[in-house]
């Protein structure tokens, strides 16, 4: 039956030809579609994660009611004994202590004054792990443009865009002057290492990546951090599981009143990623919705322009006396397996593309030149095995549900009106 | 007709009369808390949500255009040291060795992490010359009157657009003042306290800063001894001064 189908809708091309295009052009617009903003959304998700939120994030009560302003003086203290503990209770997750620090930047010349300065935004990570956790977290060694990785105390990891404004080279001083965890005035002498280039706009321009133990000692924070951070063993983010971690954690602290507790904040709870998260997850959904509905008017009227066009066919198939419900299935089958075709081939078409933009991106550098928020410069799609079935289902079922809509004149033919009909 | 003109004439006197009153005021004041040269030791208490710290610094300020500052203590602090001519600020580290020039938005950064900007430690200039003044009422705070004057930025380059001072009426110092933004916004609030008479010149030992935008009980700025008009070395003003 199957092989029937097949060959007639392979020899007539007038009654396949134009719906397996339709099909093929919704189902590689919702893929490509999903597939990008799977990477542009997803990509944002993730960079916030890495880079800022983590999984969750722990600081004290104080701190994070002004996390924004950075305000190390309120930051965590005892932060090894706490780390320790995380690690033996949620041994799933890996957790790391960072110190996110604010200054100004001084470029000495030969004289001894300055020869540039700028506003500088620091993150202090464990650089000299053996694991390499963190700069693998970060992507650092694919993001350095110039010099190497910091392999000794005081070496620095600076924007590449920076070091250009400021004329910095590999192996040059530069000065930080900011405040300690107690406010007193501080500077420190930094060796510049590498440069870094991350594609986020805000950070290529001012950013500065020092270790740990370094920021500690600059910033009287012994046994400090202001942030806490947790990641998941693979890197994804589960909400649901991290929910719990959370509330366990946070059950512990409940009644303290000490405002400089320790207080976990899921990463949907940062930075309103919480809507941002939701607006993602319900936009393939909605793609989806609305391709089904589109699809199946676009097809239903397909179905009919192709039912007129056999309505003779029809006719003389029921004049010989073939059920009308073998016709209606028959109509089906031929539907179903030209959606077959219509959505391989888009599928096949939309994860190229998607593969495509995964690997080679869009440039958008040259229109976020003064942005600053933290993007991408360059939009990439991502592939997840979602996208094989989150197009290939829908064209399907909309080819059927049209061909049904459509089909169902079959049943209003008369028998006994046929022969005038069909004017035999 | 004539009674409304006599009338309008009045009330336009009288302001001319109550703003000549309100310069003479701030003049007043200008010249109990200016003087040609001043040689200042103070300390900084800053009140921190977790601890409370002191910074002792010594000041030599000559004009309104030169101060040099230099921190004697805590360790931490030691031998930093500033100097201010015109409107050029330089910072001294002494454990990278190295000069800084401040400008821009860094200059309304806080001092030490108290609630004194550098902008704040800048400003020397005669308040005749930076506001136009207008007396909007009277108060009593700590059992003494005062004026309330609310003054308002003649020239661009003042740190605070606004200010309301509460002046106290026999000895001509501030009790009391709240600076503002152009936008109306309060900034900080400082009360001034401790009033004695110095070199023949009421001059408040204490005063508290408190940056309304931040937490906390603010900065008390505490004089330990202060000089007036004594000749300062024209060396200490200069940038080799820094590093000695």
């Amino acid at each position: 039956m199957i092989k029937f189908i097949f060959k007639a809708i392979i020899r007539d091309k007038n009654r396949s030809l134009l719906p397996v295009i339709i099909i093929s052009i919704g189902v590689f617009l919702t893929i490509a579609l999903s597939g990008y903003l799977n990477g542009v959304l997803g990509d944002m998700v993730d960079q916030t994660a890495r880079f800022d939120t983590g999984h969750m994030k722990i600081m004290s009560k104080a701190y994070a009611e002004n996390k924004d302003q950075i305000p190390n003086d309120l930051a965590l203290m005892g932060v090894g004994e706490i780390t320790e503990s995380l690690k033996k209770d949620y041994p799933n997750y890996r957790w790391v202590n960072r110190i996110r620090f604010g200054g100004l930047i001084d470029a000495p010349n030969s004289m001894g004054g300055s020869k540039g300065q700028g506003p500088a935004s620091g993150i202090a990570i464990d650089l000299f792990s053996s694991s390499g956790d963190e700069v693998n977290r970060m992507n650092i060694k694919n993001a350095l443009v110039d010099g190497a990785l910091p392999t000794k105390s005081m070496e620095i990891l600076i924007g590449h865009e920076f070091a250009k404004k400021m004329a910095l080279n590999i192996g040059d001083e530069i000065t930080y002057m900011g405040t300690t965890m107690n406010g007193s005035m501080c500077f420190g002498s930094f060796t510049i290492s590498g440069t870094l280039s991350f594609g986020v706009v805000a950070m290529d321009k001012g950013m500065i990546i020092a270790d740990i133990s370094d920021v500690r000692r600059l910033l009287d924070m012994d046994d400090a951090a202001g942030e806490i951070l947790g990641f998941s063993r693979d890197e994804h983010y589960y909400d649901e599981k991290v929910a719990l971690v959370e509330k366990a954690f946070n059950e512990k602290y409940l009644d303290s009143k000490d405002e400089f507790a320790p207080i976990m904040l899921r990463l949907k709870e940062q930075n309103n990623m919480g809507s941002y998260l939701d607006y993602v997850n319900s936009f393939s959904s909605l793609f989806v919705i609305i391709f089904v509905i589109v699809m199946s008017i676009v097809l239903w009227n397909t179905g009919l322009i192709g039912g007129l066009r056999r309505y003779k066919e029809f006719g003389i198939r029921l004049a010989l006396g073939e059920d009308k419900g073998h016709i209606f299935r028959s109509l089906i089958y031929e539907a179903t397996l030209i959606g077959i075709i219509g959505s391989i081939v888009g599928t096949l078409l939309g994860v190229i593309f998607t593969f495509y933009l995964q690997t080679h991106g869009i440039d958008i550098s040259d229109m976020t030149t003064d942005a600053t928020m933290m993007m991408s410069t360059v939009l990439r799609s991502k592939f997840t095995p979602k996208l094989l079935y989150i197009g290939f289902i829908p064209g399907v079922f909309a080819m059927v549900l049209g061909n049904m809509l459509s089909g169902l004149g079959i049943y209003k033919r008369e028998t006994a009106t046929l022969f005038k009909e069909l004017e035999v | 007709m004539k009674k409304i003109i006599i009338a309008l004439i009045l009330s336009f006197v009288a302001s001319c009369l109550f703003a000549q009153d309100a310069i003479m005021i701030i003049k007043r004041v200008d010249d109990n808390m200016i003087s040609k040269t001043q040689i200042v030791e103070s300390q900084m208490l800053i009140y921190g949500r977790r601890k409370t710290r002191t910074v002792v610094s010594k000041s030599y300020t000559e004009g309104k255009d030169k101060s040099f500052t230099e921190y004697l203590s805590p360790a931490r602090e030691k031998g930093t040291k500033m100097l201010k001519l015109k409107d050029r600020l330089w910072i001294y580290s002494p454990s990278t060795d190295r000069t800084i020039q401040l400008s821009g938005h860094m200059l309304r950064q806080s001092v030490m992490g108290s609630d004194l900007s550098y902008e704040d430690m800048m400003e020397d200039r005669e308040m005749t010359d930076m506001y136009s003044a207008e007396v909007v009422g009277e108060e009593i705070i700590d059992g003494r009157k005062t004026w309330i004057l609310e003054l308002k930025a003649k020239v661009d380059d003042v740190a605070y657009y606004s200010r309301k001072i509460w002046v106290d009426t026999e000895r001509y110092v501030p009790l009391k003042e709240e600076l503002f933004a152009k936008s109306g916004q309060l900034l900080k609030r400082v009360s001034l306290t401790d009033i004695t008479k110095v070199d023949g010149r009421w001059y408040p030992q204490k005063m508290n800063y408190k940056d309304v935008l931040k937490t906390g009980k603010g900065t008390d700025f505490i004089i330990i001894d202060i000089q007036f008009n004594t000749k300062i070395p024209t060396y200490i003003f200069n940038k080799a001064s820094l590093r000695k």
